[in-house]
């Protein structure tokens, strides 16, 4: 291994030659310079309710994604009925998911601890979410209850996600907002199903991640 | 060890290299459809942000912020980094970060590895080393992919294959994956690479990746992409090797929310691109069990000290300069010889060489100030363009060749003469009597001789008027206060030839 620290050093001494800056930063300095970076852009949301989660439904079905507005009570059932239409039994399930959230009928497994060729035998997989963005159709997955590690919602071809309209802000700065507390865990922003668009760019749905999504808009 | 610190495609400048693809019509068409195509979508999910302007200004602040107090952030994101059980290496080279990343693909055994889209491997020339050694890098990007497959290099940095359409990456993945029977629909293509690279993705346990963002404050990193080949890569292998330029820090976590809008709309006109992986060091049960960050300076500290050139370096590589530039449609990426094209590439890579190469780089664009106009962390690419040819200039001068140039002695010359206005009235007169012999029929010379003919291989050129404006001006004063004459002749000046397309 060749030796990162004189490589490290020459680094930080280059910069700090280019720069014109000595070695121990005054880190006030720099927080204060920092804390005066000009931020006018949009950060709160001006949409009321209504208005926020037609722009969210509209935005997920301009991405192809399926989606339902439903009542707290009902969960189970429409889970049931999609899984029922998409004929998909052996659903994938992270810890912390609500028991009373599962339907009869279907094989739920779960996941949270099955390696990537366990996931791939699966037909999909049933989360919850973190926060939702109405101006970009953006969902966010942390490894948190009721939505698990990474592979999970990564390995299976569909992915029935149930999303509160507590959890749906505006815009990304309030996303943002929402995650800063959780920040180290790790994260996934999907915005619709998997797709490319580097054939001519022609916007192909579904290339490795699931290429099936749909969204259960609890009210 | 010595070995070359960049890998420039080839020694050829720019004028020559446009030539040969100037003649290549297919990539002509295949460039210009994907460029209309991008940028009509970024301008209008560019539009509907009222606040457009102001995230541009937010991000160049936060980007020059980070890079004026580059060695404070690295500091603290190699520390963070690492207390989240990540472990930071850092390459002054090329030959260094391709040292380090061998050893550790070596360290486990690996023969083949999976990779998402990097322009910083590209640009220190991984895969060809790491073949060298006998491991193998599958690209998972299905443009890296076609790429790859395909023996090409990429044209741009976020469609690396834009300059090939879709019957041709067909005859690609029909050659390679032995598909005789593959179908030319864009989702025929997209499912070959699909299962092509499902079983990949299962069974090779070392990953490389690049990164869009590090995040100072908590070691975080981001990538933004599209097919989800990217999370396959950063989830399931049990090793992530990420190689990223140190410009790529940012102080806060929360400063993503102004790229993570800036990004995806300029780079593919989306409001959001399909996914975004943020994650800091490891986590247990969730990804790779080591993860390493390779800090690659290769040419970038030295920019700092340009205080002009210095926000080359803000770039977030979202690739909406390229498809601005008028000079990018006509030539497409592969003219640039540079990992890095268009007119970002024009700035960045003769600076990454310390100016010794890819000199003819500041001078392919028109400045017509479209980059300007669309970067979303607004780098001023004309005035960086025109600072470097002055280097370019400077260099040149300090040299004998330089000094005895066709350009240096015109130009020492044209100043000798602008300097005093007998000299110049003088040299007006000759220039009338000797431009005779090169003045075509229809009146404009298309023409010039030997060493002056670079300048009309694409324009006429009108001659001298008969009465330079001076004289006029002068005959003017004279004849007051009569009446001014009105057959007042035009100054000379270019015009593009008009059968030049
Ligand atoms: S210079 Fe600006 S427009 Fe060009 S790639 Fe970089 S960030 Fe984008």
């Amino acid at each position: 291994m060749p030796n990162s620290s004189d490589a490290r050093d020459a680094i930080f001494s280059s910069i700090r030659t280019a720069l014109q800056v000595p070695a121990n930063a005054d880190t006030a300095a720099v927080a204060a310079e920092y804390a005066a970076l000009p931020r006018l852009y949009k950060r709160e949301g001006t949409m009321n309710s209504e208005a926020l989660l037609d722009l969210f439904t509209h935005r997920l079905v301009e991405y192809d994604a399926g989606v339902c507005r439903i009542s707290a009570e009902n969960i189970s059932r429409e889970i049931a009925r999609i899984l029922g239409e998409r004929g998909r039994k052996r659903i994938a399930i992270p810890d912390g998911l609500p028991p009373e959230w599962l339907p009869a009928g279907f094989d739920f497994q779960n996941a949270s601890r099955f390696n990537e060729h366990q996931l791939d035998q699966l037909e999909g997989v049933l989360t919850g979410c973190t926060v939702a963005c109405a101006e970009t159709g953006s969902i966010v997955l942390q490894n948190a209850a009721a939505q698990g590690p990474r592979s999970l919602t990564l390995v299976p071809d569909f992915h029935l996600c149930v999303v509160f309209a507590a959890q749906v802000v505006e815009t990304v700065p309030e996303c943002f907002a929402r995650l800063d507390a959780t920040a180290a865990l790790p994260t996934t922003f999907f915005s619709g199903p998997s797709a490319t668009a580097d054939i001519e760019m022609t916007r192909i749905k579904g290339v490795h991640g699931p290429r099936f999504l749909d969204v259960l808009l609890v009210l | 060890m010595k070995e070359q610190a960049h890998s420039p495609w080839s020694n050829r400048s720019f004028p020559e290299a446009a030539k040969d693809l100037l003649a290549d019509s297919q990539i002509r068409r295949n460039v210009r459809h994907a460029t209309n195509i991008i940028q009509a979508k970024r301008n209008r999910v560019v539009g509907e942000l009222p606040d457009w302007e102001q995230l541009r200004v937010s991000g160049a602040a936060i980007r020059a912020h980070a890079l004026a107090h580059l060695d404070h952030y690295l500091a603290q994101f190699e520390d963070n980094c690492t207390r989240a059980g990540g472990h930071v290496h850092w390459a002054r080279d090329a030959a260094e970060a391709n040292r380090i990343i061998l050893e550790l693909i070596q360290r486990h055994s690996a023969k083949e590895v999976i990779k998402i889209k990097t322009m910083t491997s590209e640009e220190i020339g991984l895969n060809r080393n790491l073949e060298a050694n006998g491991i193998h890098p599958h690209e998972t990007d299905l443009a890296e992919l076609i790429i790859q497959l395909g023996h090409d290099k990429p044209s741009h940095f976020v469609v690396p294959a834009l300059h090939k359409n879709r019957q041709q990456v067909r005859e690609i993945f029909q050659r390679e994956m032995h598909l005789p029977d593959l179908g030319e629909q864009p989702e025929d293509l997209a499912s070959a690479a699909r299962t092509y690279l499902r079983e990949k993705y299962l069974r090779i346990k070392v990953a490389v990746s690049g990164a869009n963002f590090l995040v100072a404050e908590n070691g975080a990193v981001c990538i933004v992409e599209s097919e989800g080949n990217g999370r396959m890569c950063l989830t399931l292998p049990d090793v992530l090797i990420s190689l990223v330029g140190i410009e790529k820090v940012v102080p806060r976590y929360r400063d993503l929310e102004v790229f993570l809008q800036t990004l995806p709309r300029s780079a593919t006109g989306e409001r959001m691109n399909p996914y975004n992986s943020i994650w800091t060091g490891v986590h247990a049960g969730d990804g790779p069990k080591e993860f390493h960050v390779v800090l690659l300076d290769n040419g970038r500290s030295p920019i700092l000290a340009d205080g002009e050139a210095r926000q080359t370096l803000q770039c977030i590589r979202c690739g909406a300069c390229l498809n601005a530039c008028p000079v990018y449609h006509q030539t497409g990426g592969h003219a640039y010889e540079s990992v890095y094209p268009g007119p970002i590439g024009a700035i960045l890579t003769p600076q990454l060489h310390q100016m010794k190469d890819a000199r003819s780089l500041p001078y392919a664009s028109s400045l017509c100030g479209a980059c300007y106009e669309v970067c979303p962390v607004k780098i001023n690419i004309p005035e960086v363009l025109i600072h470097l040819r002055g280097k370019v200039v400077q260099q040149d001068q300090k040299t004998l060749a330089g000094k005895l140039g066709l350009w240096n002695i015109g130009m020492q010359a044209a100043a000798f003469l602008f300097e005093d206005s007998t000299r110049l009235s003088l040299a007006q007169h000759l220039g009338q009597i000797g431009q005779k012999v090169v003045v075509s029929k229809n009146g404009f010379i298309e023409h010039l001789p030997l060493m002056l003919s670079g300048w009309t291989q694409t324009r006429d050129l009108r001659p001298l008027p008969a009465q330079s404006f001076r004289d006029w001006w002068a005959q003017r004063e004279k004849a007051k206060p009569g009446a001014a004459s009105s057959s007042s002749p035009q100054p000379s000046n270019a015009t593009e030839k008009p059968h030049a397309e």
